[in-house]
């Protein structure tokens, strides 16, 4: 099965002149694109904030790798297996902590992923510990990259678009109301986490199979904080903003390779700007649409990028004011 | 034995509580964890290391620079992008986003500038133990503790006892009635902001001198962080107390535990703690009803 | 005549403050009852034990023969009671429709499998849901602006669309919390010919907060007065207007 496809894949690319560079970066979107949408539905949509996704990721990476190597398993369900038992390990933690307001569910988050990444490096007998865990068939090819990013989208979209994803805005937007109009905030909140701990799990499944060779520390802090930034930079609330944040992040330093020792502190710097300027980001609650595009070039709408803020500014204390009592 | 690693561990403590308390003061008055204090700390120390090597000033007025040096930045990051910020009227998990990105700014700046290696400060204390009885304490130990105690006593007294303390309690408490009631919001921010730059200038440099400088080093604000939310989030006695009891427990842990396995028990602790007291230790529930 | 909603010496503090003190009251079916007060009567904390955002220290609720007491806001929302807010909570960035849809979460009976594969099922409950919606924005005089952002919409309008909102949980009680806040004379006059109609297209009882006596005397069958958490008095509007312990507390207040 695999060799099939990893046959199908080298007869694509050899036909349509793909490079092993090319294929790789292409890959790298593909992943990136996966854990970022995660992030995506789990920030951008419930406001939700994880610092752990990294750890999520290499629980996905671990489970996979051991699986194929040690057991044998077949790498589809090895990958589905890791995405799986990452949202499971996601249920347990939010069950617990998502009762937790704000700041305090954020740490449990973040200590969450450290110390999956400490675990992973004190467990050298599974894991290879700080050495790494080496030897992973090559079960990433691009084809079958592109298809699951493809596949994640679509899953994304349709979760975002139903009900589901409804009650995730409305508790962004006012968790009380929602809880006045009958959802589930907790159980919500919790669907969102899992959810995007096993699309963090899949991205970190396909990562070990692309590089064949995972270490703990590739899944640190500065990890979960790249995959903010990058959710940031597309858009908070909009999936294909994530789609273009991911491919933007990928590429730019790949097209700018003199730039490379800038490159986190230029991803910074964009963030503050997005945030401070734009905060719904590239996109933000609108998805891309050609015909939008068309219109807003046509309209000049472009021009209020930066206006449009005071005025929406303006409004806002306008009916704040008449709603004061 | 013992004793020794308590000291150690009060005093690694006390850096953290520097630092906590930054957070706390913050987060009571702007709800919101600014994730760049550590990376201030990290820009005193560097300040102070660049002032006494190149400038050859003596090392306790390039301490001071070093502290205005991070006051400095610390009130830049007010003043240039938080206040911004509240001022488009953003949820406060933006203010967070910021924080994060500035952090990054920071550090990698200070890489770009000063490279990834360990740098030392020229100072150095005259003896490295003291013997008592049969424990030996660490000068610098003493020292830094010594320090950290005085600074933070006065810090109570600052938000106890005076006009500007007041001003904070009441824009933490409700920052809408202060504005009715004349006190100049955005401007005690800003001071807050100074103020606990100031006390981050402090913590960077002990913990350069224990630790070395390097552009990384702003991660002890995670600890600081750690330590605030153990004490309750927005709470400054909570910070210093939550502070001193994630250094004793880091401390001990690495002495008598497994090293490799510290931060799995300091962020295991903290869990279970947050389970079992929702606000940490000193925090109060404040809850968004209708 | 069926009982809708019973509260039976219900008490609520908070630290050594007694928000409500012995709160008892009966709702019929259909008829449109009263809350006066002074601020912080304990109105609103009424509201509040009632939806479950908080749970009473003793006392019962009994809502449709169902003991409700300390059920969590989203199920006692779901079991038919709807409610607006003080300081209007719209879902303020979404569309003026996806705020009424997002309350038909009881209407839209897929799983998840069924909106990955956008099933017949998933479909005719999407359209279902989505219809109603609009039904329901058109009661309210909304239905043309749907598409637009709910934080756009004029003051009056807003409240409106929280009531639209409400309505969406097919409440068999809806909870108004000072419908008329920052209203003029004309506006509040239309707000109880459309409180009335309301009642009467969906049968509804009501509970409402309101300080514009105009507004209650117009609109309520029933009325109960609370000052700093206890009862002073009920009956009907008139009634409670002679009441001279009423005067006293409220009317000839600073109010």
């Amino acid at each position: 099965m695999l060799q099939l496809i990893q046959s199908l894949n080298s007869a694509v690319c050899g036909f349509l002149h793909i490079n092993s560079y090319l294929q790789g970066i292409v890959i790298l979107i593909c992943i990136n694109v996966i854990a970022v949408l995660g992030m995506s539905v789990l920030t951008g949509f419930t406001r939700l904030f994880s610092f752990g996704n990294a750890g999520f990721m290499s629980i996905g990476a671990y489970t996979a790798a051991i699986l194929t190597v040690q057991f044998h398993v077949n790498f589809l369900i090895a990958i589905v297996c890791g995405a799986a038992f990452s949202g499971f390990i996601a249920f347990l933690l939010g069950s617990v902590t998502l009762r937790l307001k704000g700041d305090y569910f954020l740490i449990t988050c973040l200590g969450f992923g450290e110390c999956v990444r400490v675990l992973f490096n004190y467990t050298k007998d599974l894991t290879g510990g700080s050495a790494g865990y080496s030897g992973i068939p090559n079960y990433s090819p691009m084809l079958f990259v592109l298809a699951c990013a493809c596949l994640a989208f679509f899953l994304a979209w349709r979760f975002i678009h139903s009900k589901y994803g409804r009650n995730l805005t409305s508790i962004r937007e006012n968790e009380v109301a929602a809880e006045a109009v009958g959802v589930n905030v907790f159980r919500s909140k919790r669907m969102s986490f899992v959810f995007s701990a096993i699309y963090a799990g899949w991205a970190g499944a396909l990562y070990g199979g692309y590089l064949m060779y995972i270490v703990p520390v590739s899944f640190n802090l500065t990890k979960s904080c790249e995959l903010i930034t990058t959710t940031v930079i597309g858009g908070l609330g909009s999936l294909t903003g994530s789609v273009l944040g991911a491919l933007v992040v990928t590429v730019l330093p790949e097209v700018f390779r003199s730039m490379e020792r800038y490159r986190m502190l230029l991803y910074g710097v964009a963030v503050v700007l997005v945030i401070m300027l734009k905060p719904s980001g590239i996109y933000g609650y609108k998805e891309f649409s050609l015909k939008g595009t068309i219109r807003w070039f046509r309209d000049g709408r472009y021009r209020n990028l930066f206006k449009s803020r005071r005025q929406a500014q303006a409004k806002e204390q306008d009916t704040a004011g008449k709603g004061g009592n | 034995m013992f004793l020794q690693q308590l000291v150690t561990g009060v005093s690694v403590g006390g850096i953290y509580a520097l630092l906590a308390t930054g957070y706390s003061l913050i987060y009571s008055l702007l709800d919101f964890s600014n994730w760049a204090h550590g990376e201030v700390a990290m820009i005193g120390a560097y300040t102070a290391l660049v002032v006494s090597s190149t400038l050859g000033l003596p090392f306790f007025l390039a301490v001071v620079v070093g502290i205005a040096g991070a006051a400095l930045f610390s009130y830049l990051n007010e003043r240039v992008a938080y206040r911004r910020i509240r001022h488009n009227n953003s949820p406060n998990m933006f203010l967070m986003i910021a924080a994060m990105g500035l952090s990054t700014v920071y550090q990698q700046a200070a890489n770009l500038i000063f490279t990834g290696k360990y740098q030392m400060y020229d100072f150095r204390l005259p003896v490295s133990t003291i013997q008592i009885g049969n424990t030996y304490l660490g000068i610098l130990d003493m020292v830094s503790l010594v320090i950290t105690a005085v600074i933070l006593i006065g810090l109570i007294y600052l938000i106890n006892k005076t006009q500007f303390g007041l001003n904070v309690r009441a824009i933490a408490s409700n920052s809408y009635a202060a504005r009715v009631l004349g006190v100049q919001v955005d401007k005690s921010i800003a001071s807050v902001f100074l103020l606990a730059g100031g006390l981050a200038g402090v913590a960077g440099v002990l913990y350069g001198m224990k630790y070395n400088v390097f552009p990384t080093m702003g991660n002890v604000g995670l600890k600081a962080f750690i330590a605030s939310v153990i004490g309750g989030l927005g709470s400054v006695p909570g910070a210093i107390v939550g502070a001193v009891l994630l250094g004793i427990i880091e401390t001990l842990c690495t002495a008598y535990i497994n090293s490799s396995l510290r931060d799995f028990f300091s962020f295991a602790l903290l869990i279970v703690l947050l389970l079992v007291k929702p606000s940490g230790l000193f925090g109060v529930d404040v809850q968004d009803k209708a | 005549m069926a009982v809708v909603l019973e509260m039976k010496n219900v008490e609520k503090h908070f630290g050594g403050v007694r928000a409500i003190d012995d709160f008892s009251v009966t709702l019929d079916q259909g008829k449109i009852h009263g809350l006066i007060g002074p601020n912080g009567a304990g109105k609103t904390t009424i509201f509040n034990n009632i939806t479950g955002i908080y749970a009473p220290n003793a006392g019962k609720i009994i809502f449709n023969g169902q003991d409700i007491t300390g059920t969590p806001p989203h199920r006692v929302a779901q079991l038919g009671i709807g409610r607006t807010f003080q300081n209007i909570r719209l879902f303020s960035n979404l569309p003026v429709l996806d705020n009424v849809i997002i309350a038909s979460n009881l209407d839209a009976t897929y799983n998840l499998p069924q909106a990955f594969f956008k099933t017949a099922k998933y479909r005719e409950r999407e359209k279902y849901v989505r219809e109603k919606a609009m039904n329901l924005l058109e009661v309210v005089g909304l239905s043309d602006r749907a598409g637009e952002l709910a934080n756009s919409l004029p003051y009056g309008h807003q409240r409106k669309l929280e009531i639209a909102r409400a309505m969406a949980l097919d409440p068999k009680l809806l909870l108004l919390d000072e419908p008329a806040a920052g209203m003029n004379a004309d506006e509040s006059a239309e707000l109880v010919s459309f409180v009335q109609e309301l009642r009467e297209r969906f049968a509804i009882t009501i509970l409402m907060i309101e300080h514009h006596m105009d507004v209650v005397t117009n609109l309520c069958d029933h009325v109960t007065v609370l000052n700093f958490g206890k009862t002073i008095a009920t009956g009907t509007p008139a009634e409670v207007k002679s009441n001279p312990e009423v005067i006293k507390a409220y009317l000839g207040g600073a109010d």
